[in-house]
């Protein structure tokens, strides 16, 4: 009976080609769309993860100043922490590394190149602490940092912009801001961060040697702190705040001087963000679903309209009123799995094509490809019942000579 | 097939609801027809035809009596018991053909073993020879527009007999003909009826096809009026015979 359902169901599609097609239209844009926003907003959210964890994994960042992070260039406050503050912080438990950073602009030339870019002191501790090694040569080493050494490391999109083509930069001396520095290597390229900015346009030097030679200042601007686990972040960020306070000799009244940042709540966030995002970009999408399936409930309700005739005749040879009304049950399943199945390929399609030009990774996952065929079948009989049960109900007598 | 005859009407009235009173359509109709008779019923319009044959095709029930098709008494049955009843032993043939028209004759005669549950290959197999029966099998993939009215009619008596009915109800099926596709057809319900002893019940206003049958019933205002033997019924396979050739030429 199933396959004999499925059979009139085909033939009865068949028999108005152009109008099942239009139909199906509405349910495969429909599923298209879900599936493509779903592939969008879980793609979004696997490139901000990415891209935060890329930052420092279980990363605390210590800013100078009270407050939220509007401190830079808030005044007299920048300058209340210093690489030794750093020190101390290193000497905590379960912590596993600190890096401090102290950034300031500066023009970087080489022969009679020259390139303005973000140079920023910091300790050997950065290229573990950011899992970003150089690609050639090395990293400078605590030594350079002790003895305050002209050396540099540079991003690639610096070293690109400095050197001709061809030329290794390592062991080449350059000027910063006059000042002479040997490079000793070139980071791994990175691409761009979530901002847009390009994290490979940088320039990494000790700290003493930002301090001393370049700014002439005795502070830091911030201190990277990666912790053991995600676990003994909070442990962490309350040591830290008792141990600056203390060191800073503020008054058990006083407010702290400075800012402990959790990244990874920095991360939760992002995250959650994005899959509002998501869940707003499908409901959006699952509205022109519903679209659809009313349109699959007007043209079914034409249909039964139409096939009266037909439908007192199949009666008449003997046809009972679940025979017909599964008969049009199984035309809008039909229509709407048919239109399903159809529409995941081009949300498919459409999320590769997305990717390709965005760049931007999509994922179409088995839960949203399982979601949309379970949604277009519901759609299929919950607009395909009340028709499909209108012509049930119809009686055969009057059927048969309905005339249209 | 039982000793019982085909079909027993007790005392049938049906009043369809209408106003306060109702209209009467049948004022109690007593009626038996014997297995293998063959029987048209006449009377002007208004006059209950209509009504009855769709309670003898057990489309409609009736508001008071007992109806008996070969010993069951379908009065008192569900619709869909009354669907099954259809399905099984009666044939239908309309005036109109009500062919499908998306569908070849072939499929057109299967319909009524889509609701029998027979296999696919079973399905194909019987409604072909019912096709053959009524001499059609080379227009078996043709769709009904492609068939003249004649072909078309027998198409719908193919889809009458595929199930092996007991009984056979035409209402008006030479309504839409001319008079040699009309004789034609009277041919072939002639047949079915001597070949395989099915009973035939016709609506008509026609009395020349009335002339066919062996018995005749007259109705007036919901009653039975007359009700007697055909004087020596015709024999439409001869008439056709005598009938002047016309443009369709058909070997039965």
């Amino acid at each position: 009976m199933i396959s004999n359902n499925l059979q009139v169901a085909f033939n009865g599609l068949k028999a108005s080609k152009m109008r099942a097609a239009l139909t199906m239209l509405g349910i495969i844009i429909g599923v298209a769309a879900v599936i493509m926003m779903i592939a969008i907003g879980q793609g979004a959210q696997a490139q901000i993860s990415r891209q935060i964890t890329g930052m420092g994994a279980n990363l605390l960042v210590v800013f100078p100043g009270a407050g939220t992070g509007a401190v830079r260039g808030a005044g007299g406050n920048v300058n209340t922490l210093t690489w030794e503050d750093g020190l101390a912080v290193a000497e905590l438990d379960q912590v596993t590394r600190v890096a401090p950073e102290l950034s300031t602009n500066a023009t970087l030339s080489f022969a009679n190149q020259t390139w303005t870019t973000q140079v920023i002191g910091t300790t050997p501790e950065m290229t573990l602490l950011k899992d970003w090694p150089p690609a050639t040569g090395l990293f400078f080493t605590p030594d350079d940092v002790q003895t305050s050494a002209p050396v540099a490391v540079l991003g690639q999109t610096a070293a690109d912009n400095l050197f001709p083509p061809g030329q290794d930069p390592v062991g080449a001396q350059i000027r910063i801001n006059k000042l002479a520095f040997t490079v000793v290597g070139v980071l791994t390229p990175k691409g761009a961060a979530l901002s847009g900015q390009d994290q490979d346009n940088i320039v990494y030097i000790p700290v003493t040697t930002a301090q001393k030679r370049l700014l002439g200042v005795k502070y830091v601007r911030l201190l990277n702190v990666q912790a053991t686990s995600p676990e003994s972040m909070a442990f962490v960020q309350t040591s830290i705040e008792n141990l600056l306070h203390e060191r800073h000799r503020l008054g058990a009244q006083a407010a702290n001087d400075f800012t402990v940042r959790n990244m990874t709540s920095l991360l939760e966030m992002a995250e959650s963000t994005t899959a509002i995002m998501t869940l707003l970009l499908a409901s959006v999408a699952a509205v022109s679903l519903l679209v659809g399936g009313i349109g699959i409930m007007n043209i079914m309700l034409v249909s039964v309209t139409e096939r009266t005739k037909e439908i007192g005749l199949r009666m008449a040879v003997g046809a009972t009123e679940r025979h017909i009304r599964n008969q049009f049950l199984t035309e809008a399943l039909v229509l709407c799995l048919t239109g399903g199945i159809l529409g995941i390929g081009l949300g498919y399609g459409g999320a590769k094509i997305i990717s390709a030009l965005a760049g931007w990774p999509t994922a179409v996952s088995l839960g949203s490809v399982l979601l949309a065929t379970g949604f277009s079948a519901g759609i299929g009989i919950f607009f395909g019942y009340y028709p499909a049960k209108k012509a049930a109900a119809l009686d055969p007598i009057t059927a048969l000579r309905f005339e249209n | 097939m039982s000793g019982n005859p085909t079909i027993e009407l007790e005392n049938i009235k049906k009043i369809y609801p209408m106003g306060t009173s109702g209209v009467t359509a049948l004022a109690g109709i007593d009626l038996t027809v014997e297995t293998g008779e063959m029987v048209a019923i006449m009377g002007s319009s208004g006059s209950g035809k209509s009504t009855l044959l769709n309670l003898l095709g057990c489309l409609d029930r009736p508001t008071t009596g007992n109806y008996r098709l070969t010993g069951e008494n379908v009065s008192a049955m569900t619709k869909t018991q009354l669907a099954a009843i259809r399905n099984r032993e009666i044939g239908f043939v309309f005036q109109g053909f009500n062919l499908l028209g998306k569908m070849t004759a072939l499929h057109n005669v299967e319909l009524p073993l889509i609701y029998t549950g027979a296999g696919k290959s079973e399905m194909a197999r019987r409604a072909a020879e019912a096709l053959g029966w009524v001499g059609l099998t080379r227009f078996s993939h043709h769709l009904p527009n492609q068939l003249s009215g004649g072909q078309q009619q027998r198409v719908a008596i193919a889809r009458a007999l595929v199930n092996n009915p007991t009984l056979i109800l035409a209402d008006e099926p030479t309504g839409a003909l001319d008079s040699r596709t009309s004789l034609e057809i009277m041919a072939v319900i002639q047949r079915l009826h001597r070949e395989r002893g099915i009973t035939i019940v016709i609506v008509t206003h026609e009395p020349e096809i009335a002339g066919y049958c062996q018995r005749l019933i007259r109705l007036k205002d919901g009653c039975i009026i007359s009700d007697q033997p055909v004087n020596r019924p015709g024999d439409a396979l001869a008439d056709l015979a005598r009938y002047p050739a016309a443009g369709e030429v058909n070997s039965l």
